[in-house]
């Protein structure tokens, strides 16, 4: 019988699990390095030639040089992880909460000022045409 | 005399907390009623000085990457640094350890069936930290020795509700047996509602957060058994951290504790606050 996974149907939101977990391996291992600032420095001179050090799919490195989080989420990434990418970049966490939620920044931060996302309340995926 | 908890801490780890105090920031109107709201708590720990914290948090791809998750570690070392989590590593005090009594525990809890992972080098991120800065302020050095115990909640399936409340009596059991009058405190930290991805990134639930609250000083046992689903669906991906007080409860005694205090504040960044103290009637 297979396992169980209720959590796979909640919109908008996807569990870092087993089964991600290995997916990302290499995606999350990548993001880790560049807690070193002599990576970081490697990293974002040649981006791409960095990622190629790495035995990551092609799809999970554009998905990093097109700084599509949500996309890395899909790839297996994990945002713990990716946040390492965002603190390269300097871009505060917001920042990069925003991006996944298709509001700038400043929608974003006046939605949490006033009480956050309800539970409940509509998902849009910013990658969906309007 | 035997080692006693006396009391928990319950309170959210959000790094940018740390970092408005880092930056003294703590008088801006955005930040002010956070931490007017422990101003309370550092009172009450200057008179409420524990011998040693038993500090229950978890690391966010800090110390442990993918190459190993242990879903319960207990840090057994002298001293902990805190991390470069990729700025620096904040300036705060290193973390004193009490290695004699967290390898007493650990030697109890493991022959309790709670398979911990001894470890005996790790840097402590933000999550161990930032609960730090708000019940001590910013110090030359933090009042006691702290015991860091991470548990995994980055990578599902995190332990359950349940397991983690047996978990704290298993604790509670090992510290009532060391042989020392130590008084500890055992801190449960994380949460409260928050979801930092995907879509659905910014989730907050004021009501069922306050339930939470209300319920793990009335019925924590109950409150064990909610399943992660709930947590996940009601209080976002990152909620699901919220298990971590339920270890922490757990230690407590089984008799009803006397709130001390009693704290919630939205938002800090992406996330809820919450926070509470509890103690053991003597």
């Amino acid at each position: 019988m297979a396992l169980d996974k209720p959590y796979k149907g909640i919109p908008g939101t996807t569990i870092f699990d087993a089964e991600q977990s290995r997916m990302g391996y290499h995606l999350n291992q990548f993001c880790m390095s560049l807690m070193k600032a002599e990576n970081r420095e490697r990293f974002k001179a040649n981006e791409r030639a960095y990622l190629d050090e790495w035995p990551m799919s092609e799809e999970q490195k554009l998905a990093v040089m097109a700084r599509d989080l949500n996309r890395c989420i899909e790839l297996g990434g994990n945002i713990y992880f990716l946040a390492k990418i965002g603190a390269t970049d300097g871009k505060s966490f917001q920042y990069m909460a925003a991006s996944m939620t298709g509001m700038t920044q400043e929608e974003y931060a006046k939605m949490m000022l006033a009480g956050g996302r309800a539970a409940g309340s509509p998902v849009r995926d910013p990658r969906e045409k309007q | 005399m035997m080692a006693r908890i006396t009391a928990s801490v319950y309170t959210s780890h959000v790094p940018a907390i740390g970092a408005a105090l880092d930056l003294g920031k703590t008088n801006e109107d955005y930040w002010e009623p956070v931490f007017a709201g422990y101003q309370p708590s550092q009172a009450w720990l200057k008179d409420n000085t524990p011998d040693v914290i038993f500090l229950v948090y978890n690391d966010h791809a800090t110390a442990f990457s993918l190459d190993m998750i242990p879903t319960f570690a207990i840090g057994c070392a002298a001293e902990f640094k805190p991390a470069d989590e990729g700025w620096g590593p904040r300036p705060v005090p290193v973390v004193k350890g009490h290695p004699e009594l967290a390898s007493h525990i650990a030697q109890s809890v493991i022959q309790d069936d709670f398979d911990l992972t001894i470890v005996n080098r790790m840097d402590v991120d933000h999550g161990l930290t930032v609960p730090l800065s708000l019940m001590c302020g910013q110090v030359a050095q933090w009042p006691c020795p702290v015991i860091p115990f991470a548990v995994n909640v980055v990578q599902y399936p995190v332990p359950s509700g349940r397991r983690c409340f047996n978990l704290g009596r298993a604790i509670r059991k090992a510290v009532s047996l060391y042989d020392e009058p130590l008084n500890v405190q055992i801190w449960g930290t994380g949460g409260m509602s928050h979801q930092l991805q995907g879509p659905r990134a910014g989730l907050i639930n004021r009501e069922w957060d306050n339930r939470f609250l209300d319920r793990l000083i009335a019925e924590p046992e109950k409150l064990a058994e909610v399943p992660h689903m709930e947590y996940v669906q009601e209080a976002g991906s990152e909620g699901i951290e919220l298990v971590m007080w339920l270890i922490a409860r757990g230690a407590m005694s089984d008799q009803a504790p006397r709130v001390a205090h009693r704290f919630y504040h939205v938002p800090a960044s992406n996330t809820a606050v919450g926070h509470l103290i509890l103690e053991n009637s003597p």
